[in-house]
């Protein structure tokens, strides 16, 4: 009995005094914060992806309550509904963005672009930029060793090992741009979804001359300038011998495409053409249309 | 990229060293322990080989063959090294399940475990067998396995031991960790071959022999002589083969000694004042958990340290 | 028998080509010059598209105070000023150059004969070498006016000269001692001359038993020139390792240069050069160049003119093997392999090596095992499976505070690793990522 109750007083004394550490050591050492930053990480999706350009939610939950507005501040992930939330906590507005989704400009397929040479360094991207230009003659297209691919936390970005490209799934991309950065060629851009997931891309970033352009390329975009002047809407610029669509300015007329020597640029999500004259199709058939997959939309092309 | 020539060594080639080093002792289980040895060896490896298999098939579903590089095969002959000849088929199973399925793949395979897969399963083993696993048979049974008549290890009466048979192998004991002479054999084999250095069973040995050189000195009747320490029980297979696996020591010559001293100092100290009469695989293990410590602490000789400051 | 103290490691050195007498080239029909032969700034072109030019003239002038000039190595006529692809695997810019003819300009001597005597200040001496667009010969092409004009408040001590050749299969510098040992030491004494120190030392590895030899009979006449034989031991050509192996002192880290122990570390060719320059007016044009492989029918040492595209050295030396699978300028520890057989030689190109399809296979990667081979092949006593890890994890904070500026890039780590793991790819990432950080650190300050 004695034994028992020394047992339990020693080691009930101890927790006390243990219980009272702790309870010193939370006051002094507590870390000032303002409350709302936990509510703000709360409805965040806790991706830390670093999408916002902030080191992981935490980090943009405490921009967000530190900044006056939230003009600029997105959460890729979470979207439109997630920075309503984090307005709400804060009592202001949230500023209105358009959906976004990572789009890899190169279609140098194993079939458009052939391989020269081969490199036998450590699988990565960065490397194989350091180390030349790479399989093919083309200096400034896809390496295809997947950076991108090992950058992506939500699984939306895959290589296809018959084209040697990386593939986007737009449902599974959030534009969180880890791709955009990891890429060591700057061959990813965040494009607006567009409506019904339709894009009008120019699938090169090769800034050579036309001739080298081409030795490289089949599809390689060639600055001949002809889609410039074809375009209605003034939303193509050439620079750098290489064309660029803005986004913003395109109204998806497709007459761009048609004029393109080269076929570099490609729509996407649009529904398969009939052999010509080609109507705009109606809503319905869009939805038959291949999935947001660019590449190997621009090989099917007829 | 650079460079564009190599030395032309690769993992199964040391592993193949290793394997070959291990040999002598391994035949000279054979001689000793005869059947029994054969049936524990080969059923060791066999379990291991395809545990191994098995994981990275239909597990980590990884169709790179990691068997090519045999690491599982050594890992098999050590568990074997480690067991007693008449030890019943299904207590290896479980060790060799234990060894390459608990210890190596969860940490991701070869390279990756922080403990020496068949050292943790023999710790495994005598903590849940602990009767099976240290009933040793006697030496000189050709054809008896489970039938095979037993005798306690020299280690629970280490200062009474002959020290030539103990030096021969001639003793009851493990598998492979009889014959000390065999066992050297393979050290000799190991560094000739560059297979690993001199440090981790140097500083091992040298370590035990003064620890227990004083020791025996101050109490000659109750501690053996540092050559009855240096030649019983897994002193001599834990120093050459166990503590020098790659994997699961340190990297640089400094972290090695230091390893080294501390796995010889802990095998004493077990040994003389702890409850087990054999210290050496728990002082191994002990030591695996200090090894990225170590690895830290211990910075190879960077070029031009003197000057800086 | 000397060598450096930490790590290093022992490649077999197929030396193919050893004893093959050197043979002038045949002249290539357009020469190509790259703009950027060297460590620093590019060359500037100071010809136009139709200008006449003769062997000797300058046709780029140097960019910056680290730049060195560039001259035509050919007479004709400039076809266009373009872009080529060079051993950096990107097209970068080039003068183009038809040749006609052999026309070379007066200034230059010509003769065999041997001048040792040379009356100029050390600061002529310096400028001579200047302007006759002398870079480091061994490879990294760093511009030798540089190094030869000490940074206030250091002062040299000794002249090292690299003469141990350690990559594998190169004997450009080897036949070079071994026909032009007179010049090579007049080249020493006026380098010694022109940083004002009175000692000298070649560093030459002992598997070049007769270049020793010889160099050390005709090194009998110079009190000062010291020879040394050394351990054959790669990366021993790697300055710091050389100094080490040389003087037994080791050089700091960066931003530390040898010249912080008293040491001015030259190539061999350098020194030739410097005595082709400053006693016969002849700027740098020309080159041996060893061309060798294990399929390669003749594996030959050449006397190039830079410009020279590679695949006529190829020709020269037997002509390309089918099997052929990697084209390497420079030797098989350091150089680069090239994406075709056009990029010209340059003035830090001292080999064509040809592998054969087998050899350039890479093994299979597999897991590290911790074997901890790597650590002890490292000549900078880093840990390269550490470096590696953190590069490939973008951990560049750590990789800085494990010294990883201070590696010096000579593969001893990949090629020792038994996992076959290209550890060096790696560590080059992030090696320069780690220096773009730290440039963007200094630039803030």
């Amino acid at each position: 009995m004695n034994t028992i109750l020394v047992a339990v007083m020693v080691l009930g004394a101890t927790a006390l005094v243990l219980a009272g550490v702790l309870f010193v050591v939370s006051k002094k050492f507590a870390v000032k914060e303002d409350p709302r930053v936990g509510q703000v990480a709360e409805v965040l999706p806790q991706a830390n992806c670093g999408g916002c350009g902030f080191p992981g939610c935490a980090g943009f939950a405490d921009a967000c309550v530190k900044a006056g507005s939230l003009d600029g501040l997105l959460c890729p992930v979470g979207g439109q509904a997630v920075m309503t939330q984090v307005a709400e906590i804060l009592g202001l507005s949230a500023g209105a963005a358009e959906p976004k989704v990572a789009v890899v400009r190169c279609n140098g397929t194993c079939e458009h672009r052939p391989r020269t040479v081969v490199y036998d360094g450590a699988v990565s991207c960065k490397i194989a930029h350091a180390t030349g230009c790479g399989e093919t003659g083309c200096a400034y297209g896809c390496l295809g060793c997947g950076d991108c691919v090992k950058a992506c936390q939500f699984d939306a970005i895959r290589m296809n090992p018959e084209t040697g490209l990386p593939e986007v799934d737009a449902d599974k991309c959030t534009a969180c741009g880890a791709c955009v950065k990891a890429c060591p060629r700057m061959i990813i851009e965040l494009r607006n979804k567009g409506r019904n997931g339709r894009r009008m891309v120019v699938l090169c970033v090769n800034k050579d001359k036309g001739a080298l352009t081409r030795k490289a390329c089949e599809v390689g975009c060639i600055g001949c300038s002809k889609c410039q002047k074809v375009c209605p809407f003034e939303a193509i610029t050439i620079a750098n011998n290489l064309a660029y669509i803005d986004y913003e300015k395109c109204k998806l007329c497709r007459k761009c495409e048609d004029e393109c020597p080269q076929h570099s640029i490609v729509a996407v999500n649009f529904p398969v053409r009939k052999p010509k004259p080609a109507p705009e199709a109606e809503a319905p058939k869009a939805a038959e249309a291949p999935k947001a997959t660019e590449a190997p939309e621009a090989t099917q092309k007829s | 990229m650079s460079p564009h020539v190599h030395s032309g060594d690769s993992v199964s080639k040391n592993m193949r060293w290793v394997i070959i080093a291990m040999l002598p002792a391994m035949l000279w289980s054979f001689y000793a322990f005869g059947l029994g040895a054969v049936i524990v060896t080969a059923t060791s490896v066999a379990s291991c080989v395809f545990f191994e298999w098995a994981i990275n098939k239909f597990i980590l579903k990884n169709d790179q063959c990691t068997l090519c590089d045999y690491s599982a095969v050594v890992t098999g002959i050590l568990l074997a090294f480690n067991l007693p000849a008449n030890l019943p088929l299904y207590i290896i199973i479980i060790g060799a399940l234990f060894a390459i399925g608990v210890v190596k793949m969860t940490f991701g395979g070869l390279g990756c475990n922080l403990f020496n897969p068949a050292l943790a399963a023999r710790v495994f083993l005598l903590i849940s067998f602990p009767v099976k696993m240290t009933m040793f048979p006697e030496v000189g049974q050709m054809t008896a396995y489970a039938d095979a008549v037993t005798a306690a290890t020299p280690m629970a009466n280490l200062a009474k031991t002959d020290l030539l048979p103990l030096f021969l192998g001639n003793v009851g004991g493990s598998l492979g960790e009889v014959s000390a002479l065999c066992l050297l054999i393979g050290l000799v084999i190991l560094l000739v071959t560059r297979t690993i250095t001199w440090h981790i069973p140097v500083s091992i040995l040298a370590t035990v022999l003064v620890l227990t050189g004083l020791l025996n000195i101050a109490y000659p009747v109750e501690v053996a002589t540092p050559w009855h320490h240096l030649f019983g029980g897994g002193l001599m297979l834990g120093a050459v083969f166990m503590a020098t696996d790659y994997v699961t020591s340190p990297m640089t010559a400094k972290g090695q000694l230091i390893y080294g001293f501390c796995i010889g100092f802990l095998t004493v100290a077990i040994r003389v004042f702890g409850a087990y009469p054999e210290g050496m695989s728990f002082a191994i293990l002990i030591m695996n958990a200090f090894v990225p410590l170590i690895n830290n602490a211990c910075k190879p000789q960077r070029f031009a340290k003197e000057v800086k400051k | 028998m000397k060598t450096f103290r930490i790590g290093g490691v022992h490649p077999a050195e197929n030396k193919l080509s050893a004893g093959k007498k050197i043979e002038p080239m045949a002249l290539p029909k357009q020469a190509v010059f790259p703009l950027s032969q060297h460590i620093g700034a590019p060359a500037v072109a100071c010809v136009a598209k139709g200008d006449m030019v003769k062997v000797g003239t300058k046709i780029a002038d140097a960019g910056g105070f680290v730049s060195a000039a560039i001259f035509s190595s050919v007479s004709g006529k400039v076809a266009k000023i373009d872009s080529i692809i060079d051993a950096s695997g990107y097209r970068k810019p080039a003068i183009f150059i038809d040749v006609i003819g052999d026309e070379w300009e007066e200034i230059i001597d010509r003769s065999e004969e041997l001048v040792t005597e040379c009356a100029l200040e050390p600061a002529e001496i310096v400028a001579k070498i200047k302007d006759a667009g002398i870079v480091g010969m061994g490879g990294a092409c760093f511009p030798t006016h540089v190094k030869l004009t000490p940074p206030p408040g250091s002062k040299a001590e000794c002249v090292i000269i690299n003469a141990v050749e350690c990559e594998p299969y190169l004997t450009a510098d080897h036949q070079l001692m071994l026909e032009k040992p007179e010049q090579i030491l007049v080249g020493v004494s006026l380098l010694m001359k022109a940083v004002n120190v009175t000692k000298g030392y070649i560093g030459i590895e002992n598997n070049k038993p007769d270049a020793i030899a010889l160099m050390k009979e005709k090194a009998a006449k110079y009190p000062n020139i010291e020879i040394v034989p050394l351990k054959v031991q790669y990366p021993q050509g790697g300055e710091k390792q050389l100094i080490d192996a040389v003087i037994g002192r080791q050089v700091p880290n960066p931003p530390a240069i040898p010249i912080a122990v008293g040491a001015v570390v030259q190539n061999v060719g350098t020194a030739y050069a410097v005595y082709e320059a400053v006693i016969k007016n002849k700027p740098l044009f020309e080159r041996v160049v060893t061309v060798t492989g294990k399929a390669l029918a003749n594996p030959s040492n050449l006397l190039t003119r830079m410009g020279t595209p590679m695949s006529m050295l190829i020709e020269a030396a037997g002509g390309m093997p089918e099997n052929t699978g990697k084209i390497i300028g420079g030797g098989p520890m350091m150089g680069k392999a090239l994406l075709n057989a056009e990029v010209p030689i340059c003035k830090g190109s001292s080999g064509v090596l040809l592998m054969t399809e087998e050899e350039s296979v890479r093994g299979k990667e597999q897991n590290c095992i911790r074997c901890a081979k790597c650590v002890g092949a490292c000549p900078m006593g880093l840990e390269p499976y550490l470096l590696a890890k953190l590069g490939e994890y973008s951990d560049w904070e750590r990789a800085e505070n494990e010294d990883i500026m201070t590696c010096i890039e000579c593969g001893c780590c990949t090629f020792t690793c038994p996992s076959n793991r290209p550890l060096l790819d790696w560590i080059r990432l992030a090696k320069n990522t780690v220096g773009g950080i730290i440039r963007e650190r200094n630039m803030k300050k």
